[in-house]
């Protein structure tokens, strides 16, 4: 999360951060980058599809509040990031990557899938 | 070996420095051979010295005269052979060693290197792991041969793997126990008292024959043991001196006793009744199968007793257990609502119902149950008549309410004629109500499973959803085997494609041991080469670099199989381990110039695997990174693999 909204890291793992009256600046494309270099694409893929490692996380990420408090906390196979290892900056952009991942196709769509 | 009998007139070592020397090996009493060996170095070295002239020639000549004369009799080792060809062992994959040349010699010229055919290995790990592979398609053991330490060493994570996984593998080990007459050097440094001692924690029974009768014992034996549920490796050493001295004449003729399969542990009748009554009576019953269907007709026993109870499967995927395509198989998840568990043949009971999550504080992970707490267990597990103490490989312990120490496709029939007769008339309205919501449940699960699978279609690197079905749509109309662990990374086929018999999966190591995949694939692969079947290696790429040789064993024996790698260029199954340490430490993983923090990515340079295989005689094509380019390069290697080559395609995949 930016820093700009001025919030700590306790009211963003509380998932309080709300009406930030619109200072986000988050870039999808900086996101991209952070999510491979913090290593969120080992477990959740490079478009944060999920597999047998990590849950999916796009297209339709979760809200950023959800979201943020979860990455913060994570009580569950995912080891917390604390901001000292995923800045609030790196997290906004990443989650603005998530969103930038276009709806899936519908499988009937595919004809490998329907074999 | 003790030597209860004097030894022959040409003492084995008199007779290979005859050998050294152009046949001029002469006759000495026992105790003069002593005494040359000590004055008579250049006629003594070992073999592991540089050759001189006289030994290069002697080595690529023509002998003047052969074994049988030099030695005096017909070799022991020849006998050996007689007795292993009563077992109708096919195969023996092997790395050929020193310490046992004497039934290495006997098998190839003496038994014509058939039943079984020597394979030749570049890794002891490789032949073992060839060994178990094949066990899980033809269900009949291999032997291997080792060289007593060092190869036995380097066979010894591949035994692990198949005593945990309970398969059947004889692993002999050629080791020179006379220290007064073995050759000095390399053959005494590779020579121990005991070298079973090194695999004795997970082997199932071992021995060392003074004898050649004692061998013939021994080996029939060591093979009954071995397969007998639960399976599990045993392990021979094979005295070298025993090998290469002549049989005897000492008024016992020698004999080769006769093999009668045992048969396999039922479940008490009083255990089964109990567990029939629990199960017939339960609201939602779950049956959870890991190493349950020894062969297909496991795969029919509990397909019966599931549709006698409409009871929810969980196939763990040890074996290739229940059909994923019947309408009663379920998650792992689905254990979460039952009131009766059935574990067969569990690797872990106590984490089917309860589970560990490694994010606790102070790094002490977190132990939750999946399970309700009234609900009732039972087990039927013949693990439990093979326990060991020092490997920690029987996990947790879990207290269950009925417990079978049974083989369980073999007491499967009793417990379903005692299900059938412990269900009420007016349980059955019930048991078939809940078959109709598992129909409904099992179809959504499918649409959701195809859903994800959609998920980043296009990727590059290519999805391994897509990659599966992209080689689904190319071997659909064969007879296919799926040959590899794909679940270390990913268990698309298992969710797509539709596995209805027992050898489409053959489920995994056992042991974790890494470097399983590419050998067992190709023992696997061979076993289906000679049923008529077309085997598909999905490849871990770090598992291929723990001993690539194999893949020239593969190209040199003309064992065909399909390769695909699953090349994520790194040890993902490490990734989140340093990442997890470093999150909890506050620090920031140091990816170096890798992708993943440093020591666990394969990048820097990028292998070309194609290459690799390519240079072992495969054919072989890649990277192939782009996901349209996959389904055409995929029918090429079909065609290929189908005239009876191996062939493999590099495939840059997403990490899992």
């Amino acid at each position: 999360m930016r820093s700009v909204c001025g919030l700590g890291p306790a009211v963003l793992a509380a998932g309080l951060v709300l009406g930030c009256g619109g200072a986000f600046a988050a870039s999808a494309e900086k996101g991209k980058a952070a999510f491979i270099q913090h290593g969120c694409w080992q477990c959740h893929g490079t478009e944060g599809q999920g597999g047998q490692a990590g849950a999916r996380l796009a297209p339709a990420p979760l809200p950023i509040e959800t979201f943020t408090a979860f990455v913060r906390t994570s009580n569950r196979a995912m080891p917390p990031y604390p901001e000292a290892v995923l800045s609030n900056d790196d997290l906004a952009d990443i989650h603005a990557y998530l969103e930038a991942i276009p709806k899936r196709a519908d499988y009937k769509d595919i004809p490998l899938l329907n074999q | 070996m003790a030597r209860k009998h004097p030894r022959p007139q040409v003492s084995r070592r008199k007779f290979l420095a005859g050998v050294a020397v152009a046949g001029a090996a002469s006759a000495v009493p026992p105790a003069q051979a002593a005494t040359s060996a000590s004055t008579s170095a250049a006629a003594r070295r070992p073999s592991a010295l540089p050759p001189t002239m006289h030994v290069a020639a002697a080595e690529s000549g023509t002998p003047k005269e052969l074994s049988q004369a030099r030695i005096g009799g017909v070799p022991g080792s020849d006998f050996m052979v007689d007795v292993i060809k009563t077992l109708d062992i096919k195969y023996l994959p092997s790395n050929p060693a020193s310490s046992f040349r004497g039934i290495h010699e006997s098998l190839i010229n003496y038994g014509g290197n058939k039943m079984p055919e020597f394979l030749t290995c570049a890794h002891e790990e490789s032949a073992v792991a060839m060994a178990h592979g094949y066990f899980k398609v033809a269900g009949k053991p291999l032997m291997t041969l080792c060289h007593g330490t060092v190869g036995l060493q380097h066979a010894s994570m591949a035994v692990y793997n198949a005593w945990c996984d309970r398969v059947p593998v004889i692993v002999v080990g050629g080791n020179d126990l006379d220290a007064a007459h073995r050759p000095p050097g390399v053959p005494t440094i590779h020579s121990a008292q005991d070298i079973n001692g090194l695999v004795r924690d997970f082997t199932k029974w071992d021995d060392t024959p003074v004898s050649l009768q004692h061998f013939a014992q021994s080996f029939v034996r060591a093979y009954k043991i071995a397969m007998t549920p639960p399976y599990g490796p045993v392990a021979i050493s094979l005295d070298a001196g025993l090998q290469q001295e002549p049989i005897r004449n000492n008024g016992e003729k020698l004999y080769i006793p006769r093999y009668v399969p045992t048969s396999p542990p039922q479940g008490d009748s009083g255990a089964v009744k109990e567990a029939a009554r629990l199960l017939a009576n339960a609201q939602n019953p779950v049956i959870v199968a890991d190493r349950a269907a020894r062969s297909e007709n496991g795969v029919r026993l509990l397909v019966e007793l599931a549709e006698l109870l409409q009871a929810q499967v969980i196939d763990q995927g040890g074996r290739m257990n229940f059909p994923n395509t019947h309408y009663l198989h379920r998650p792992p998840t689905a254990v979460g609502n039952a009131d009766v568990v059935l574990g067969l043949e569990l690797t872990d009971f106590w984490a089917t119902v309860n589970a560990y999550i490694d994010n606790g504080e102070h790094g002490i992970g977190v132990n939750t149950s999946r399970v309700k707490p009234e609900t009732k267990l039972i087990s039927i597990n013949a693990s439990e008549l093979l326990t060991k103490a020092n490997y920690q490989d029987f996990q947790r312990f879990q207290s269950v309410d009925v417990s079978m120490p049974a083989d369980a496709e073999a007491t499967l029939p009793a417990l379903i004629e005692a299900v059938k007769a412990a269900i009420s008339a007016d349980r059955k309205a019930a048991i078939e109500k809940r078959g109709e919501a598992a129909k409904k449940a099992f179809a959504e699960g499918r649409d959701r499973t195809r859903q994800a699978a959609a998920l980043a279609w296009d990727a590059s690197p290519i999805s391994t959803a897509r990659m599966s079905m992209e080689i689904w749509a190319q071997i659909k109309d064969l007879d296919w085997s799926l040959v590899s662990v794909s679940g270390v990374g990913f268990n698309w086929p298992n969710r797509l494609w539709p596995m209805e018999k027992h050898y489409r999966w053959l489920g995994a190591s056992g042991g974790y041991g890494v470097g399983y995949g590419a050998p067992a694939s190709v023992g696997a692969a061979l076993a289906n080469r000679d049923l008529g079947r077309f085997s598909v290696n999905i490849q871990a790429d770090g598992d291929l670099m723990f001993a690539p040789g194999v893949l020239w064993t593969a190209a040199r024996h003309n064992i065909p199989q399909l390769a695909v790698m699953f090349n994520n260029r790194g040890y993902h199954q490490e990734v989140m381990h340093v990442q997890r340490l470093s999150n909890f430490r506050n620090r920031v993983a140091n990816l170096g110039n890798d992708m993943g923090p440093i020591g666990t990515s394969i990048q820097n340079p990028d292998i070309e695997y194609h290459k690799l295989a390519e240079s072992m005689g495969w054919w072989a094509k890649g990277p192939i990174k782009d996901p349209a380019e996959l389904g055409p390069a995929i029918k090429e290697a079909v065609a290929v693999v189908k005239s009876g080559q191996p062939a493999l395609l590099n495939v840059w995949t997403q990490p899992r």
